[in-house]
């Protein structure tokens, strides 16, 4: 019973908790059509939130191709088929592991960021003192956020992709004897409309993920430090696990949109 | 011109505050005492509109702040100086960004001009503007934040309602007299309401127009500094008990209206 009543209270809170992001997220979009720009923040995050995570994302990229590479190579050549390799890569990289890759990356790295600086500020009362100074914390912090995520995800998921696929050109040259012609053309053949725009759809919908619940669970922390600590790990995990489970959606409904572009 | 009319207002099922009314008269200087935790601080958060009473009136200006739309809200603001009583600074910004944050944000003034006005309201709060103005405010003593604090509240368009969190709580006697005069200056010579919460009674006597006794969340005392020395009232008795030495009158005309200005 006693599990029971608990289990009924965690739904409720989550019942409870996804509809104030729900609410949030719709203050935050509304914030993004306001006139108010903050032009000079925007900049600062995209710096800090794009070439901040460079180092990151190449590294995440190259090992990831590699070891995919590795592993798909192995098991084409017992078919004879290691001719393949390169769009085997092309489709896995560009449409699941470079989105998902990246946006893991992200949600560990700029969520956790966003929500502790966030969630720092409003313990020391900053957050109240902008309110008092006539300024939109929604606006000034939230939407420039948000608007370099939606701009940075996506490039670098790319750059994720070009680096994975570079990765997998190394293996496929020096351990499975492809020759750099037969990958590059095989990775040429499959990077078509379809699976480039489910590999970019992905990242704009990840950092709309990323910006909404990081920035919630900033704006609602409570309970100085630990509580700041609280919630930037909330974030983290929340944002993960959305980015997983959206991934898998993502490709089940969109790929019936995309059929005809394969 | 700040009017209360039995507000009431809780944290959840918390009562913080019951049946407060009082008013603050254009350019009159008001004092708001009261033991810790009886609400002082969540007065002036009121007033701001940072939080929304559940029962009576809060008017700035002759509207219900509480029952505003967010918009009318900011413009009230912005005629409104808070000094929070942590100081609440914007850590990431330099001493200069801070104190000229309302004319960044609200004026299209050129950096030139911004730069002049900080630096002259530095010196104002009695800062050496070339040592402190490009510190982090992390890098200065907490008397020398709270004076920040002040002067970011200060240097804005002409505000026309000061409301300061223990402005002088923790600071040396000197500091605190150039804070009180500091205070008083501003009140005479731009003629702004004024609102000071502080534990210091001393201080207290050198600024007030009149005296407001708060008591766990009621209110004990609205008076002049004579119905405060002759109140009957235990609860303002029991909270004046260690100050009884000092408030012969003697204190107030000996140590601050000899204009010992800094
Ligand atoms: N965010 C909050 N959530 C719940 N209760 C709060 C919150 N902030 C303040 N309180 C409670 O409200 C009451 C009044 O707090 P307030 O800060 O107004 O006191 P104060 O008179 O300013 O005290 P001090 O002189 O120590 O600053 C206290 O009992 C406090 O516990
Ligand atoms: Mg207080």
């Amino acid at each position: 019973m006693a599990i029971l009543s608990a289990f009924d209270n965690w739904l409720k809170h989550a019942a409870y908790e996804s509809q104030r992001l729900f609410f949030f997220s719709a203050r935050m979009v509304g914030a993004l059509f306001s006139r108010r720009f903050y032009l000079r923040e925007t900049m600062e995050q995209m710096y800090l939130i794009g070439v901040g995570s460079m180092v990151l994302i190449v590294l995440t990229g190259i090992f990831a191709g590699q070891g995919f590479a590795l592993a798909f190579s192995m098991e084409l050549m017992d078919f004879g088929a290691k001719n393949y390799l390169g769009r085997i890569m092309a489709i896995s990289i560009i449409r699941e592991l470079g989105p998902v890759l990246t946006g893991v990356m992200f949600a560990a790295r700029v969520a956790a960021g966003i929500t502790a600086e966030i969630g720092a500020m409003k313990s020391s009362n900053q957050l109240d003192a902008m309110v008092a100074f006539g300024i939109d914390p929604l606006k000034k912090l939230a939407v420039p956020r948000l608007i370099a995520l939606i701009i940075m995800l996506p490039a670098m998921t790319v750059i994720c992709d070009v680096i994975a696929l570079f990765g997998g050109w190394v293996i496929a040259t020096l351990v499975a004897h492809v020759t750099s012609t037969m990958y590059w053309s095989a990775v040429r053949e499959r990077l078509v409309f379809g699976n480039i725009f489910v590999g970019l759809l992905k990242p704009v919908l990840f950092s709309f993920v990323i910006a909404f619940i990081s920035c919630y669970k900033g704006f609602s922390s409570a309970g100085g430090t630990k509580g700041v600590g609280r919630a930037t790990t909330n974030s983290v995990v929340l944002c993960s696990i959305t980015i997983l489970i959206g991934n898998f959606f993502i490709t089940r409904v969109v790929f019936n949109w995309i059929k005809g572009y394969l | 011109m700040i009017e209360l009319k039995n507000v009431d207002f809780s944290y959840g099922d918390h009562s913080v505050l019951r049946n407060i009314s009082f008013t603050v008269d254009d350019s009159e200087a008001v004092v708001v005492m009261g033991p810790s935790g009886s609400g002082k601080s969540t007065i002036l958060r009121l007033i701001l509109g940072l939080e929304t009473s559940q029962r009576g009136e809060v008017n700035v200006d002759h509207r219900d702040i509480c029952r505003m739309n967010e918009k009318s809200k900011r413009r009230i603001r912005r005629k409104i100086g808070m000094v929070f009583q942590d100081g609440a600074l914007f850590d990431s910004l330099s001493v200069g960004e801070n104190v000229g944050y309302y004319l960044i944000e609200h004026t299209a003034l050129p950096w030139k001009e911004i730069g002049l006005r900080v630096r002259s309201m530095l010196g104002f709060v009695g800062l050496d503007a070339d040592e402190v103005i490009d510190k982090l405010p992390d890098q200065l003593s907490g008397g020398m934040r709270r004076r920040v604090a002040i002067g970011r509240a200060l240097l804005s368009t002409d505000p026309e309602i000061m409301l300061y969190d223990e402005p002088t709580t923790g600071l040396d006697p000197y500091a605190t007299r150039n804070v009180v005069n500091l205070i008083n200056k501003l009140h005479r010579e731009r003629t702004v309401s004024t609102i000071v919460v502080t534990h210091q009674i001393a201080d207290a006597f050198a600024m007030a127009d009149r005296y407001v006794v708060v008591y766990r969340g009621e209110l004990a005392f609205d008076g002049s500094y004579e119905q405060l020395r002759d109140c009957r009232d235990t609860r303002v008795q029991e909270f004046l008990a260690p100050f009884r030495d000092s408030m012969t009158g003697v204190f107030k005309r000996k140590f601050f209206d000899g204009g010992i200005s800094p």
